[in-house]
């Protein structure tokens, strides 16, 4: 390990004993962990272990129930962004806060400007924001403007920022999860800076790779407790997803062998509008679960949206059960069979504001219309019920608020509205985002239930464990192209990663 | 239904307070000429409520009130067209504006509020060229037509007589609240007035349901513009249906529509466009309220009224999360105990 001027084994921000719970969520429960100055900690843990919750309690977003923290041996309070900031503490979040309407300088000195008679000095903004632009190694004019730049560029530009407020505390969260590979190694240099510095990191990631790259220590959250901390040389693949999953994978995933029929799903030359060069074909049978892998931005979404006719088909056929459609919008597709669980479960698949039960009742209003127009009360009001049982939603009553639920529960709100319909294909796209571990399985049961029942799945997901342990097929995609296709003992994490980054299987094998 | 007793609460207070302070408030002329103008006002506001529903907002509502209230006269009068023939010619022009909207909203994708304000202006503006300007009106004939707005069902055994306005409007409320509540395609525009993206992705042609909800909206104010004038007599371009838009909105939002869509009830409306009514004649006959500061009295109780609401909201949902803080450590002992 390198030993720097900057380096200290006093730690410069301890985590002590934090709890947050937020109305039936405990998210964090008694998590502590120690920081130091010229390390690099990742915290990592399935969707809803509480990595989020701990982060914005470091940046003040938030304040904690129970524990304290502790910056520099000094027990402090963190009322407030600012007050974190004044601490040297700064949050790099998922979704970046820039402005894309204002240029690069403004951005970096927002709410900071330095002034000259009362007037921003934009002299002064230009010349300090080229020294931090530097910094991130940037080659970019600080006039430019945000909305100019790529995901990279205006993440490199957060960092800029969080260092000209002087962080001694960097917290990334998830800050490689729009990146290409080439961007993302770009990063990990600016990181590698920056620790030689003596800035401190929390990285979050779910990519563990990326974490065995850079931590020299990690720290796993599980259901919003600390479930393990690995020192440098005790960090690999194996002891991280143990310790994320808490339990052996292969019952995590329980898969029972059932018989695949005809197939269901073909598409013949399907061109997205996002990919109208790539015409994509493939075929889901009965009873198949498909795994539709490949990086952010790999066109998934884009292909799911178009066989559900919610995005427009530039070319090409849709086959359900032998027969080609042409859709001009969703409610074709489901008339076809198709149902999709898309990808933003709060803008798309649900309307959080109304009950659980109109949310399930919804696709189902036109087909059980009473004389031409009305609305079948009774009919929803069975369907709901019905779905709340099979699928275990925990609701207190049908006419209760999506907003109220859970995240596992929302998702489940969102399949038991397209079970209603009684699906041939079952489009989901990443079915277990932001869901925590007990819904994540029972999501897994019931697409293996549905599988056994003669349903067609295709479904994409970002994360490596679920497309591997759920498919039966791996299909790859990146810039909109089908990269291959992986089976049985081809399905790894390395040809995935191959292919979602546009190399081919025969290239990597030579 | 809290916010429908809150409204008509609000709508009784006024109508006591100013039967207090005014002896010619409850006159029998009074009373029936409030009932006319709230019935057609409430008109006009059930169709703003279908498109604020949506998410969407009409400002070209006092627009079409003055096209259609000058053409009507002007075909009937000058154009020398039978009344058949007018009707479906101010018919075919309401529902086209309407369908435009619509078309440009979800189809260019433009934004109401700009294209309805463009319309405000066009209609008001194209009137008073067709026009020149000149008040249209009867000229003392087509008494049958009028009759329409200004006759009345006279009630068996008293002096009083239902106002045939309100019947209309009884009818289109109920029209309405059937079709809102119980339709699926009500259901669509409160789903998408909430999140388009999702009631899309429900296999809902949401398109659809947007330009239906302005084509509603301008029927209505075209069904408004034709019985205004029929009430009054005659329309003079330059102000006839001013601010009627307002009016419209303001009783939507007063009857519990919210303005960012997918909340609202026919019934809250409607009693929202009375209290409006009510308002507007108790500055009249109150001496000591002069009249000119009438908007001033309206902006005034509406943004009042707002707060309140607003404020009961917050109460309650403090009230409703203090009730889960006393819930949550029970929960957590018993998790500790097993």
């Amino acid at each position: 390990m390198k030993t720097g001027a900057n380096r200290s084994d006093t730690p410069i921000l301890q985590v002590d004993a934090i709890s947050k719970r937020f109305g039936g969520v405990q998210a964090l429960d008694g998590v502590s962990l120690s920081v130091f100055p010229g390390r690099v900690h990742a915290v990592i843990g399935e969707n809803g272990a509480g990595k989020s919750t701990l982060m914005k309690i470091l940046a003040g977003v938030l304040q904690p129930d129970a524990g304290r923290l502790v910056v520099d041996d000094r027990p402090t309070v963190l009322q407030n962004v600012s007050s974190a900031l004044g601490h040297g503490i700064a949050l790099i979040h998922q979704e970046l806060n820039l402005c894309d309407n204002l240029e690069v300088g403004a951005n970096i000195f927002l709410g900071r400007e330095p002034r000259r008679l009362g007037l921003i000095d934009f002299a002064s903004i230009r010349q300090q924001s080229r020294q931090y632009l530097q910094a991130v190694g940037l080659d970019i004019s600080p006039d430019t403007l945000v909305s100019d730049l790529t995901i990279a560029q205006q993440q490199m530009v957060e960092i800029a920022k969080a260092l000209s407020v002087d962080a001694r505390v960097l917290i990334m969260d998830e800050p490689t999860s729009s990146l290409s590979q080439r961007e993302a190694e770009a990063l990990f240099q600016v990181i590698d800076k920056l620790r030689a510095e003596g800035v401190a990191v929390i990285y979050i990631s779910h990519r563990l790779g990326e974490v065995q790259r850079l931590a020299d220590e990690v720290t796993v959250l599980r259901d919003g407790r600390n479930a393990g901390r690995l020192a440098r040389e005790e960090i690999s693949h194996d002891r991280m997803v143990q310790l994320m999953v808490g339990r052996d994978i292969s019952q995590f995933y329980a898969r029972r062998p059932h018989a695949i029929g005809q197939p269901v799903l073909e598409l013949r030359g399907l061109r997205t509008l996002a990919w109208p060069q790539h015409p994509i074909d493939l075929t889901v049978h009965a009873g198949e679960m498909v795994g539709l892998a490949g990086l952010v931005g790999a066109g998934r979404s884009e292909l799911l949206n178009t066989v559900f006719g919610v995005a427009p088909a530039v070319g090409g056929q849709v086959k359900v059960g032998g027969r080609g459609y042409r859709f001009r919008s969703c409610a074709d597709a489901i008339e076809a069979g198709i149902a999709l669980v898309p990808e933003d479960r709060k803008q798309q698949g649900l309307i959080l504001e109304m009950a659980v039960r109109t949310n399930i009742g919804l696709p189902g209003l036109a087909r059980h219309k009473v004389a031409g127009v009305f609305q079948n009360r009774r009919r929803e009001i069975e369907d709901t019920a019905q779905m709340i049982d099979q699928l275990r939603i925990k609701v207190a009553d049908p006419r209760q608020r999506v907003q109220d639920l859970s995240g596992g529960n929302q998702q489940k709100v969102v399949i038991g509205k397209w079970l209603s319909m009684h699906p041939d294909v079952l489009l989901l796209d990443e079915p277990t985002r932001g869901v925590d571990i007990g819904a994540k399985q029972e999501i897994y049961r019931l697409m293996e239930e549905l599988a056994e029942r003669g349903v067609a799945i295709l479904f994409a997901s970002s994360e490596m464990e679920e497309v591997i342990s759920m498919s039966d097929r791996v299909l790859v995609m990146h810039e909109g192209r089908l990269m291959g296709e992986l089976t049985g003992d081809q399905v790894t994490e390395e040809n995935i990663m191959h292919l979602a980054t546009g190399s081919t299987l025969e290239t990597t094998k030579a | 239904m809290k916010k429908i007793l809150g409204i008509f609460g609000l709508l009784v207070f006024i109508c006591v307070m100013t039967a207090i302070l005014s002896d010619r408030f409850l006159t029998e002329f009074n009373i029936e000429n409030l009932i006319r103008r709230s019935a057609l006002f409430g008109i006009i506001s059930i169709g703003a409520a279908f498109v604020i529903v949506t998410g969407g907002i009409d400002l070209s509502i006092g627009s079409v009130v003055c096209l259609v209230g000058c053409l009507f006269p002007w075909m009937l009068v000058e154009l020398e067209w039978s009344p058949l023939a007018a009707l479906a010619a101010i018919s075919a022009i309401a529902l086209g504006i309407g369908l435009s909207h619509g078309l440009l909203i979800t189809k260019l994708r433009l934004q109401p509020f700009v294209v309805t304000l463009c319309g405000l202006l066009i209609y008001r503006g194209a009137t008073r060229g067709i026009v020149n300007d000149q008040t249209q009106g009867f000229r003392g004939e087509f008494s049958f037509l009028r009759n329409w707005s200004q006759g009345q069902i006279p009630l068996p055994g008293t002096d009083f007589g239902i106002p045939n306005p309100l019947l209309i409007m009884l009818l289109v409320t109920v029209v309405a609240a059937v079709f809102l509540n119980l339709t699926v395609y009500g259901r669509y525009m409160l789903a998408l007035g909430r999140n388009e993206e999702a009631t899309r992705f429900s296999g809902i042609n949401t398109d659809r349901m947007v330009i239906l909800a302005y084509v509603i909206c301008a029927a209505l104010s075209g069904l408004g513009g034709l019985l205004f004038v029929l009430d009054v007599g005659s329309a003079q371009p330059v102000d006839f249906g001013n601010f009627y838009e307002l009016y419209a909105i303001a009783a939507a939002v007063l009857g519990g529509c919210s303005l960012r869509g997918g909340e609202g009830t026919i019934l809250g409306v409607v009693i929202g466009a009375a209290v409006m009514q009510v308002l507007r004649n108790s500055i009249t006959l109150i001496d000591w309220i002069p009249t000119n500061i009438e908007y001033a009295v309206i902006g005034a109780v509406i943004l009042g009224g707002t707060i309140v609401d607003e404020l009961v909201r917050r109460v309650a949902a403090a009230r409703k999360s203090g009730l889960a803080d006393v819930e949550k450590p029970a929960e957590s002992t018993a998790e500790s105990a097993a």
